[in-house]
């Protein structure tokens, strides 16, 4: 998910072109008080007009609580968003809040169930409620963690090796998890330090995450690299599709790989690798069909 | 429609500064375009700006765009921020 | 006393037999930074020449003084590789009564050998000379003022014209050797206090770009490369200047060093990351005809197997051993390329003259594979277009052309498409490439140009390819 200032046209008209899976146009910090207008106002016209193609378009609105929130979710309801990104979600009921405007929106327009939510959680009790966030509405996809405010809010810094982050982490994935969802982790500022970058993508692969927040399409590369599944994993997951579309050609509720049953965690993870490797640019989806 | 003087948008590449401010009553709409591709797009931009201005419900006013190369959405954004902000009164509710 | 050439900018003038109407020519080695041209036409007009034919490798923004001698009738030809800036631009409003004439290089050099380009006297600035025109781009004393490297572009001037003045700002003993230009050639040697301001001749070290554009179109071209089927050992390369073209370098080298290739040899303007390959052994010999920084510059100086080439000898259609007829790959830029894969790289999609022709033509056709990296837009400016708005290289010597939206391969190379979308690359239709810009644009009015011909084109066998008309604001 690559981060895109709301307010930078230039930016905002070629992001996609990067190939990220996903795209955050951000109306939050990156935007300045003076430009909330105008930056709602390119988002919704970019939105609009632009072809991002197949790339998932998330729009990061300000909080509710303040006088841009409202207008945003309108803005960026109206202009067809996938994703509205809410910043520093803490309680359950603040998602239900979000949902109720966004429907208010697509009941005027006739689309009510299109637009989906991301909360991110960025404070201690964000993290504390993960859970009832991740299932406050059937619209939630996916919770992220902020981690320069949840850092701040901890009192303390972000280090190279995230050990402040660890309960944050794992608390988002396991509740992600629990309840059905995708997890996305927190960006990397230093562009000129890839290794601490690439450690740091590794790290949060292993602890589960679905993928990372980039500001910088020079990131991608690597993201997609550490996420990549192996030669072997994707040659062994084509074939599992493969006897998964035997089966059903068949109409047997039984799935045999080289003679031996395959169990559903298996069928799940062969189904994840692939889109992973899809993702990640080495398989083509034609390929897979 | 009252209108003050206001402006939206940078000199960045890919953008459009748009300048907006009244003018006398009777004149219309005048625009004063300065764009790096002017020689192709230059009678597109007045007319994108035009229209913008006229479906907002202004019909009289001085407009001067220096524009950088900017898409058709972003001069639509651009110009529409402007004269939000030229009449106070907003596009959202 | 020894028989010296020394004389004064005047002397070396009146001894030459310039008259009114002769061609005079110039090479372009000092880029930026260059104070020859201005220097001699400023004194040619001092002493009241009239109606003469520039004959320039190259011309660029720093010769817009060039403007008031047309205006006065000092120079009323010019013959270029390429033109910008300010005198572009007036040019381009129709300044001359005459067409400017655009070669390539490899066209300029076999266009003299032929003696359908004729030099009457040939003002060649050098970074060092001894009294006798020994002279070269680069310098061994402690003197050295403006070091340019190879002077690639000067040699068929030295060779094939009359009369032959070499000006520099750093006077060596004799032998000023090993040489460029030979004193055999040269009638007379001028001695000025800057030939050229070195800040504006080669950049330090070039920094790789951070455009994560140009950094896009770098490693979509060198996987065209890597994939191409040239990529073996003893291959031979030429990469253009842009940040795209030279941060392809980087990403060959890596695969290079992957797979255990080497190239033979790598051709044409020399950078510092040719010059870092060659020194690490993964690249055998550099020819070079233009050393685009000052790494190259003291390569060439230092290392013999980094060898100076003329421009006949680099990119002559003519000539059978010109170093093109080697060259296995080449990756070159554009401003526009069209459908038919014609490129064009020497007039803006405003209609103004902005660029040079170069080497294009020249290894685009004589090249296993040419590879042209450009994006599909530049700001609102359409790179693949319907029709180019000069045609400079022909598509038919065009075979890839690498975008940010996708890779078109010329339907005359389909084994290559093969190859490509073999390793899984992004093979596309021109086409929809053009109609993707169309897309995220829209259409472009059609520019205003007049009826008055202020440019032509040639091709590098001397046929006329295309017209430039001026433009009207």
């Amino acid at each position: 998910m690559m981060f895109v200032p709301g307010n930078n046209p230039g930016m905002m008209a070629d992001a996609h072109i990067y190939g990220p899976d996903s795209i955050m146009l951000d109306l939050e910090d990156s935007v300045t008080m003076a430009e909330k207008d105008a930056a709602r106002l390119l988002v919704y016209n970019a939105l609009k007009s632009i072809d991002y193609g197949d790339t998932e378009m998330v729009v990061r609105i300000n909080p509710l609580n303040t006088p841009y929130g409202k207008k945003d979710v309108e803005a960026v309801v109206k202009a067809g968003v996938d994703v509205i990104r809410m910043p520093k979600t803490e309680t359950a009921d603040e998602v239900r809040e979000l949902e109720a405007e966004i429907v208010k929106v697509e009941t005027e327009l006739g689309c009510v169930g299109r637009t989906q939510i991301m909360a991110a959680i960025e404070s201690a009790l964000g993290v504390v409620n993960a859970y009832e966030i991740a299932t406050a509405s059937k619209r939630m996809m996916g919770i992220a963690l902020g981690a320069e405010d949840y850092s701040a809010n901890l009192k303390t810094q972000r280090t190279p090796d995230g050990k402040e982050l660890e309960l944050a982490r794992e608390t988002i994935v396991v509740a992600a998890r629990a309840a059905g969802i995708s997890c996305f982790d927190t960006v990397y500022s230093n562009l000129d330090d890839m290794e601490t970058f690439r450690k740091e993508v590794e790290l949060i692969k292993t602890l589960g995450f679905d993928g990372k927040s980039i500001i910088n399409p020079r990131q991608i590369e690597v993201v997609n690299e550490v996420f990549a599944p192996t030669a072997k994993a994707i040659e062994k997951s084509l074939k599992i599709i493969a006897a998964i579309k035997e089966a059903q050609a068949k109409g047997s509720g039984v799935i045999a790989v080289n003679g031996k049953m395959v169990d559903r965690p298996v069928v799940i993870r062969a189904e994840r690798t692939i889109a992973l490797a899809i993702a990640s640019g080495i398989l083509n989806k034609e390929d897979v069909q | 429609m009252e209108i003050k003087n206001a402006v939206a948008g940078t000199l960045e590449s890919g953008d459009i500064m748009v300048q907006i401010g009244p003018a006398k009553a009777g004149e219309g709409l005048v625009v004063d375009l300065e764009s790096s591709v002017a020689a192709q797009f230059g009678k597109q931009i007045r007319a994108l700006i035009t229209d913008t201005l006229k479906d907002l419900g202004i019909d009289n006013a001085e407009v001067k765009a220096t524009d950088k190369g900017a898409l058709d959405c972003t001069i639509r954004a651009r110009v529409t921020a402007a004269a939000v902000r030229a009449t106070g009164k907003d596009v959202w509710k | 006393m020894r028989n010296s050439k020394l004389v004064t900018l005047e002397e070396a003038i009146r001894k030459s037999g310039l008259k009114n109407g002769m061609t005079i020519s110039f090479h372009h080695h000092f880029r930026g930074g260059d104070k020859v041209v201005n220097m001699v036409v400023a004194k040619l007009s001092e002493m009241g020449f009239k109606d003469l034919h520039l004959a320039a490798s190259s011309l660029s923004d720093v010769h817009a003084p060039l403007i008031e001698h047309i205006k006065n009738g000092v120079i009323t030809k010019i013959s270029t590789s390429g033109l910008r800036g300010e005198l572009a631009n007036e040019i381009s409003h129709g300044l001359m009564k005459e067409p400017v004439i655009f070669r390539s290089h490899g066209g300029r050099g076999s266009a003299i050998a032929t003696g359908e380009l004729h030099i009457d006297v040939a003002f060649l600035g050098a970074s060092s000379a001894d009294e006798f025109g020994n002279a070269c781009g680069y310098s061994r004393s402690e003197n050295a003022k403006s070091i340019c490297g190879s002077l690639g572009y000067a040699l068929p001037d030295a060779r094939y014209a009359d009369h032959v003045v070499v000006i520099t700002d750093d006077l060596v003993a004799y032998p000023n050797v090993p040489k460029s230009i030979s004193a055999a050639d040269v009638e007379s040697v001028v001695v000025v206090d800057s030939v050229g301001d070195s800040s504006k001749i080669s950049a330090g070290a070039i920094r790789d770009s951070k455009n994560p554009r140009d950094i896009l179109l770098a490693k979509s071209a060198a996987k065209v490369v890597i994939n191409s089927g040239y990529f073996e050992d003893g291959f031979s390369i030429q990469t253009g200047t842009g940040g795209a073209s030279l941060a392809v370098v980087k990403y060959i080298r890596e695969s290079m060093l992957e797979k255990g290739i080497k190239a033979s040899f790598a051709l044409g303007g020399i950078t510092a990351h040719m010059v870092k390959l060659h020194e690490e052994g993964l690249i055998g010999r550099l020819i070079d005809v233009q050393s685009f920084d000052k790494v190259a510059a003291e390569s060439i100086k230092n290392d013999p197997f980094h060898q100076e080439v003329s421009a006949v000898e680099y990119a002559s259609g003519m000539h059978q051993g010109s170093a093109v007829h080697a060259l296995d790959i080449v990756i070159l830029s554009a401003l526009e390329v069209d459908v038919n894969f014609n490129v064009n790289v020497l007039v803006g999609s405003d209609g103004i003259i902005r660029g040079a022709i170069g080497g294009h033509q020249d290894t685009a056709a004589d090249s296993a594979l040419s590879i042209i990296v450009c994006p599909l837009l530049r700001g609102r400016i359409p790179c693949v277009v319907p029709k180019v708005t000069t045609l400079i290289t022909p598509g038919k010597s065009v075979d890839v052309v690498v975008t940010e939206y996708g890779i078109a391969v010329n339907p005359n190379r389909p084994e290559v498409a093969e190859r490509l979308k073999a390793a899984g690359l992004k093979v596309v239709d021109i086409h929809d490439l053009a109609a993707k810009a169309t897309s995220i644009i829209g259409t472009p009015d059609a520019l205003p140009f007049g009826d008055k011909v202020v440019g032509i084109v040639y091709n590098r066998d001397g046929k006329v390819l295309d017209e430039i008309r001026n433009i009207v604001d």
